[in-house]
């Protein structure tokens, strides 16, 4: 079964020097348990291919159903020196949300 | 003691809502006023002013906005707290006293935390062996320090504890760390111990929470944000404190926004790293620890917070100039907006090819369709596509070489693909890049001092 992670869970993006930190958290329980099993660093790399040039990884908050990724290398240099319209990943979270998980 | 104290943030930024701090002091009660106007590229901006200007350098808005709310803090004894002294604190806290002359407000202590900005001094520290190696790349800061714009150590709550203590009503810092404006009241206030680091995290974490303004109160929100009512009069973040360290996250009725479990969730999510390490000056708080009870009616318990001790170090912010950047746009509408935008792209490449400038970087995204997700932006049906703006950026060490790149954008007007428009304010100019230099320092090797300015 395919699911939307969009419809599980919502986020916030922004920047630590030249990576991105993508906090997602799920709406509850049950997309909190989904996301921990099936949404893994290696995906999220996948799916920023092309944008982030570094590693990903992932630190899990089963406190507020989060899992926080960071994207390093990602930015174009950090928030002043990068050329990037969104040199600041603010909208980096979205971008993540239009994965779908296959569980 | 109090058996609670209410801190309001007023500030997420240096240009956030200018009249957030005067519905804070006016729609409700709170004790503190704790304003945030410091981003790393605002110390470099506020160098600059202070060495054309030796009064400038700190955050201007400051000055009329204390004029507007000092006879409401007096009046309720509000104190308020801010890193808006930039890298002139004393200057700002001067400007400030000579307003409140003209209010008639009787007594006033404006504190200033000095010693942050350590850029006259780099030399000494230097020489007493601390090389400032860049945290991510290891580099010595020798490598940079003929273009360095400035130099500045976080400090943490205790000097605006102290500065408290001494009786401040107003405490003007240099570089604080956000979350210290926060965590410093409740110290002052409960008498807690700075070595029971629980409670230093509790309050770290509130100032997390706090320390974007409105960004935990429904602003920025990416969870049902549709849900978020009247954003126009959004409600400022405030955090109720409590000896035990449980806080809880409101803000004042009858405004604006919300207060839920999913928006502080987001928050506290927001630019962090690892979780478990939250290192700030006052101690290493656990992000994991955190335990949220949403309690309804815009309430939120922040509870069970666990922290450890603090590190040896001061966070080090460098700033340095790094070479020169512009960025020129131009709007093509339907019909084949994409394809005329991308042509454009490719016209404009080549003619800088051929003049043989040789940028550091060139890069161009096509907003309407990609220059947020990038490739992640699935294809569009052109004909759907009413207008593309082509953005077009380039970086380059050479000021000139930058400023040619300007005369090359409006050209393709009438040198290249037809209905573009959007060319209204002239040659993109070249602009100062500014790069960051991350590194630590030895506490020992610096002191936070604090100085009280009075109106008698």
């Amino acid at each position: 079964m395919k699911i939307k992670l969009r419809d599980i869970a919502h986020g916030r993006s922004g920047d630590k020097g030249d990576a991105a930190n993508i906090g997602i958290i799920a709406y509850d329980d049950n997309g909190y348990a989904i996301i921990e099993k099936h949404l893994t660093a290696e995906k999220v790399k996948k799916h920023f291919e092309g944008i982030c040039h570094g590693k990903v990884e992932r630190f899990d908050l089963p406190n507020i159903r989060a899992l926080n990724f960071l994207l390093h290398n990602t930015l174009g240099g950090g928030g002043t020196v990068s050329l990037k319209h969104d040199a600041q990943g603010k909208t980096l979270a979205a971008a993540l949300l239009r994965l779908e998980l296959d569980v | 003691m109090k058996n609670k104290i209410r801190i309001a943030s007023g500030q997420g930024f240096w240009g956030d809502l200018v009249d957030a701090p005067y519905h804070q002091v006016t729609k409700g009660d709170i004790d503190y006023l704790v304003m945030d106007y410091l981003a790393e590229v605002t110390m470099s901006i506020m160098q600059k002013q202070k060495n054309r200007n030796p009064n400038l350098g700190y955050a201007l808005d400051l000055v009329d906005l204390m004029k507007k709310i000092l006879p409401i803090t007096k009046k309720k004894e509000i104190k308020v707290i801010t890193n808006g002294g930039g890298v002139n604190p004393v200057a700002c806290a001067d400007a400030i006293l000579e307003a409140a002359m003209d209010l008639d407000i009787g007594k006033l202590d404006v504190a200033v935390v000095l010693g942050d900005n350590i850029l006259d001094c780099l030399d000494d520290i230097i020489a007493k062996g601390c090389s400032l190696k860049n945290m991510e790349t290891q580099e010595p800061i020798t490598k940079v320090k003929d273009k360095l714009l400035s130099a500045n150590v976080y400090f943490g709550a205790m000097p605006i504890v102290e500065a408290l203590k001494r009786g401040a009503d107003i405490v003007i810092t240099g570089r604080t760390t956000d979350t210290g404006l926060t965590l410093a009241p409740m110290i002052y206030e409960f008498g807690w111990e700075n070595t029971n680091y629980d409670l230093m995290a509790a309050g770290t974490v509130a100032g997390h929470i706090l320390e974007c303004g409105a960004q935990s109160t429904g602003g920025n929100f990416l969870g049902d944000w549709e849900s978020i009512e009247n954003f126009t009069e959004i409600g400022f973040p405030i955090a109720e404190a409590y000896p035990n360290g449980e806080v809880v996250i409101t803000k004042h009725e009858k405004t604006g926004g919300k207060v839920s479990f999913d928006t502080i969730a987001e928050q506290l999510v927001y630019e962090i790293g690892d979780p478990k390490e939250y290192i700030t000056p006052d101690c290493v708080a656990d992000f994991t620890s955190v335990k949220l009870e949403d309690l309804g009616k815009d309430r939120v318990k922040v509870y069970n917070v666990k922290g450890k001790p603090e590190t040896k170090f001061y966070k080090v912010s460098c700033s340095y100039h790094n070479g020169y950047s512009a960025t020129g746009t131009l709007t093509y509408s339907w019909p084949q907006a994409l394809t005329k935008a991308k042509k454009a792209d490719r016209i404009l490449r080549k003619r800088l090819q051929n003049l043989g400038l040789q940028f550091d970087e060139i890069r161009s995204e096509f907003i309407g369709y990609n220059a947020t997700h990038e490739n992640l932006a699935p294809e569009l049906d052109e004909d759907k596509i009413n207008e593309i703006v082509l953005r077009f950026s380039v970086r380059a060490k050479d000021r000139k070489i930058v400023n040619r790149f300007g005369q090359e954008i409006a050209p393709l007007i009438l040198t290249g693909p037809p209905s573009v428009t959007g060319f209204a304010s002239g040659r993109p100019k070249p602009k100062d890049v500014i790069a960051y230099w991350p590194a630590l320092i030895r506490k020992d090797k610096v002191e936070p001092k604090v100085k009280i300015l009075e109106l008698k």
